[in-house]
């Protein structure tokens, strides 16, 4: 069944008529072209898909694209302003916590939602905070290096959460 | 495309980082493109069968659906392939296994597709299944492959030395120990994908996540019976592969999908639950173990006994037995040994290379078997190891002379000094109520490269731009390990240029030259090698260059820096920009290539074994040390504190070093702790990403990696492989922790809660 869906798609307004039944991770893939939102288990397991709805994590594989509708979605490609990396982008660069990259975009939008919830989270909390998503490379600790990067010394200026 | 370039001149930030935080980086899965097509494939769903017939007739009436391509569309052998060419690409006998292909579809629409491949009629006359690797070995057992010429063994082999039964005879102690371990399955992020295109020129370009791409090529074009010079394979960004990919996947069948569609891009993605049936995982084996010692722990002899489950299709299964079989004996000083090794074919799931390729399984034993033999001489772990470590100028246990770098004697004194060492009574004595801790050792060793008969060989290219930047070629794939920002750091360091004024190009045959399989820890080493002298020879015709335009007779006046020559002793400075335009364009490149020096040692005169290996040269080495803490109540381990020290030759790069030993030593805990893949007869189990449990960042814990000051001088700036050492030592450190702890010795992996607590009641805890 086709819907009219209009929605905010990082910070850009949308209008388009789609199938209710399509999943968020192939619309933005398909038909935005932005493949940094990962599909690696397709069943909300792994994160790898994660966005950020109205500043709020969701795995764009288990949503259906009627769920968009009047709302502001953030992907992996909004996150940087285009000149700078948002700090947590910064952090995961600087502290060696990216290998093959796969599970990369979904930790970092995680890392602004946990951090949302919880501008200050101990080491284990950020373990806690990011067992949703699955690395398979890193091992995980230069991922919590990152993340602890970030809530040390947090960039000035920058929005650390932003909605999209 | 944005680029975020920090600048970095000490390398220590990887030139692909920024590309992957901002989802800017392109992966096979992501490439789709106008009027795309997609691919899907009809598998078997029985473990063995024969073929009798397939009927597309409902499918093929979907509106969406451009055809249904079987065996008959197929103009070539149908057969792919690594040693052993014998798996077809789509089933024209039988059945091996439930993934195997039946049918190819093609599709204008996924849901088109998926409808069609649940309408695809397959006839199948069912056949007895072998299920047990030994049971597979009976003289009765049905076969896998009627034509093999050894039934259901793909590949045996034998390793004797010294006087066995004599050596047991005088043994003051002896010690026998069973393990078995199950599958483990890669679970890289991204499944199999990729995209194809014929294109109008009749060439056929294919995108594919794999290890192997100028491989591929030899095997897509032997099966479809195409010229291989008319494919042409790039390999973009591989969302993990751990050897999982060493191989074909998806290649074979999109580039028969675009044959079909000409003009038309194909896309093929395996989702979570086709990767876990088809997939190639790590063999589980069965492994019997005695091992005799004299009254002052020295070992005397070894008998060990190694069955590899391969599954349907040799896939380097063979290749995978020989390293088991050559790492039985550790990295030990052994006089006697009797080591006999087979790689089964069965209807299980495929067995293929996995990161550690077959001696994490036989790590495991030894280790255990090692302090089996340390209790009973009443010796501490770590004494029984510094009392038969190999040094430089020993024969290993199969008799292999170490003449490359040696260095597990020093991991072991740096072991001894550590913390987590000498710390260790005062941390267990503080365990809490219900809980019991345990530290384990496990020492690692792993040979690297191909062995004696496969030429090791990588070709580099590096170029001279333009703009006075240099291009580098490599043809080896970076599965995310962090090899190709080495090479830049190699050649950075070579002609002092910062990271911003160097660019790598990902593997592509037809741009790039053939640098060998990304597996085997040899990716930084051969290819490396090779890079060193291609950057220097194209050094030496810059300053040779420099040295004409400055008017200068010495070229020792005449250096490299960066983005310019100088001449020192008047300080002038000519851009590359410039010199890149005087050289003439041949002289703006060097090509070199490497071949891997191999061992004089036969340590098996089987031509067989040596093909498939058998021995390696040069071996990086380490010590693993695990601290577990195991709840009574529930039974479960938990690894609390983890330290690996490795002798992997000079680390030129210690993030990227770190990632490795980290990352490898998460997929140590997760085989220990919580991975199985599970099948019944002919049912995968295991189907998703919440069947399979994979290590969370919950469950392991910071590791410590400490790198001894070694070199290896044949290695590029002194470096070894580290690859794959670090998922040998994780199984069988926890499990001599666990046994330190509460006195459990289980028979097979992983230590699950139920697992645990059921040895823990039996004991009467």
């Amino acid at each position: 069944m086709k819907i009219r869906l209009s929605f905010r798609l990082n910070g850009n307004p949308i209008e388009l008529e789609t199938d209710a039944e399509r999943r968020v991770v192939d619309l933005l893939r398909e038909d935005f072209g932005f493949t940094g939102t990962k599909e690696a288990c397709g069943s909300g397991e792994c994160g790898a898909c994660t966005i950020l709805v109205e500043g709020e994590s969701r795995l764009a594989c288990l949503m259906r694209v009627g769920q968009l509708e009047g709302r502001s979605v953030l992907t992996i490609e909004g996150l940087s302003d285009g000149k700078h990396l948002h700090p947590v982008q910064q952090a995961f660069v600087e502290a060696g916590a990216v290998q093959c990259g796969f599970c990369t975009p979904g930790l970092i939008l995680g890392t602004i939602d946990l951090l949302r919830r919880n501008p200050r989270p101990d080491r284990e909390e950020i373990r806690e905070g990011l067992s949703g998503n699955l690395c398979r490379c890193t091992g995980f600790q230069k991922i919590v290096d990152a993340v602890e990067k970030v809530v040390s010394s947090p960039a000035e200026g920058s929005d650390p959460c932003p909605v999209g | 495309m944005t680029t975020f370039s920090p600048d970095l001149a000490n390398f220590s930030v990887r030139f692909d980082a920024p590309g992957k935080v901002t989802g800017a980086e392109k992966y096979a899965a992501d490439y789709y493109g106008p009027d795309l097509v997609w691919a899907g494939v009809k598998r078997a769903g029985a473990a063995h069968a024969r073929l009798k017939g397939i009927d597309c007739r409902e499918a093929e009436k979907l509106p969406g659906i451009l055809g249904i391509l079987s065996h008959k569309d197929i103009r070539g052998t149908n057969r792919q392939g690594i040693i052993r060419r014998d798996q077809p690409v789509l089933v024209d006998d039988k059945v091996r296994y439930p993934g195997d292909a039946i049918a190819l579809v093609l599709a204008e629409n996924r849901e088109a597709l998926g409808r069609a491949l649940g309408l695809i009629r397959v006839h199948l006359e069912p056949l007895p299944g072998v299920f047990d690797l030994e049971a597979a070995l009976a003289e009765d057992a049905p076969l896998i492959h009627e034509h093999h010429p050894e039934g259901n063994v793909l590949l045996k082999g034998h390793l004797l030395r010294g006087e066995v039964r004599e050596a047991f005879q005088h043994c003051a102690v002896l010690v026998e120990f069973v393990f078995q371990t199950p599958y483990q399955e890669h679970a890289y992020l991204e499944t199999e994908a990729g995209w194809a295109r014929m294109e109008p020129d009749g060439s056929l370009t294919l995108v594919a996540s794999t290890q192997t791409p100028f491989r591929d090529c030899f095997e897509v074009a032997e099966a479809l019976g195409l010229d291989r010079e008319t494919i042409r394979l790039k390999v973009p960004a591989c969302g993990g592969a751990f050897g999982g990919k060493d191989g074909i996947t998806v290649q074979s069948l999109l580039a028969l999908a675009a044959l079909y569609c000409p003009g038309r891009p194909v896309k093929m993605w395996w989702d979570r639950e086709e990767s876990f049936t088809v997939s190639c995982k790590r063999h589980p084996a069965r492994l019997y173990y005695r091992l005799g010692a004299d009254s002052e722990g020295r070992f005397q002899a070894l008998e060990a006994r190694l069955h590899y489950d391969t599954g349907p299709y040799d896939h380097l299964g063979g290749a995978v037995m020989t390293l088991g079989l050559e790492h039985a004996g550790g990295p030990y000083r052994l006089p006697n040994i009797d080591l006999k090794a087979w790689a089964v074919y069965t209807n299980n799931p495929l067995s293929g290379p996995f990161r550690g390729f077959g001696v994490p399984q036989v790590n495991a034993a030894l280790e255990q078997t090692i302090d089996l033999l340390a209790r009973k001489l009443n010796l501490s772990p770590l004494e029984i190891r510094k009392r038969n470590a190999v040094v430089a100028g020993d024969q290993n246990a199969i008799g292999v002379h170490l003449t490359a770098s040696t260095h597990l004697q020093e991991c072991l004194a740096v072991l001894e000094t550590h913390p987590l060492w000498t710390g260790k009574e005062a941390w267990k004595a503080s365990a809490g109520p219900f809980k019991r801790r345990g530290v384990g050792l496990a020492c690692v060793m792993h040979g690297q490269g191909y062995g004696p008969v496969v030429p090791d060989v990588a070709t580099a290219k590096i170029e001279l731009t333009g703009p006075g930047c240099f291009r580098i070629y490599s043809g080896v794939v970076d599965m995310g390990q962090g090899n190709s920002h080495t090479y830049l750091q190699i050649a950075g360091e070579i002609l002092n240029q910062p990271q911003s004024r160097l660019e790598i190009v990902r593997p592509d045959t037809r741009e790039t030259l053939p640098g060998g399989s990304a597996s085997a820890s040899r990716t930084t080493y051969t290819f490396g090698r090779a890079l060193i002298e291609a950057a220097q020879e194209l050094k030496q015709k810059i300053r040779e260059k420099g040295a004409e335009l400055f008017g200068a007779w010495d070229l020792e006046e005449v250096i490299l820096m960066p983005s310019v020559v100088s001449h020192v002793p008047t300080g002038w400075k000519i851009p590359l920009s410039r010199i890149a335009g005087e050289l003439a364009p041949e002289d703006c490149l060097a090509i070199h290539s490497f071949q891997a020096p191999i061992a004089l040692d036969r340590p098996s005169p089987d031509p067989a074994l040596q093909l498939h290996g058998l021995p390696h040269l040069i071996f990086s080495y380490g010590v693993h040390l695990a601290a577990v803490e195991v709840d009574e109540l529930t039974g479960l381990v938990e690894v609390k504190k983890y330290l690996a020290v490795s002798d992997c030759g000079r680390i030129i790069n210690p993030r990227i070093f770190e990632q490795q030993i980290q990352g490898g030593i998460a997929q140590g805990l997760g085989y220990a702790l919580t991975e199985e893949f599970r099948v019944e007869q002919e049912k995968v189990l295991t189907r998703d990403l919440a069947a399979y449990i994979l290590p969370t960042a919950l469950d392991l814990p910071d590791m410590e990696s400490v790198p001894v000051a070694s070199f290896e001088p044949s290695g590029p700036l002194g470096l070894k492989g580290g690859g794959e050492i670090a998922v040998d030592g994780p199984l069988p450190a926890v499990a001599n922790a666990l046994a330190e702890a509460c006195g459990i010795r289980l028979s097979q992996n992983p230590f699950t809660p139920e697992r645990v607590l059921r040895a823990l009641r039996e004991q009467g805890v």
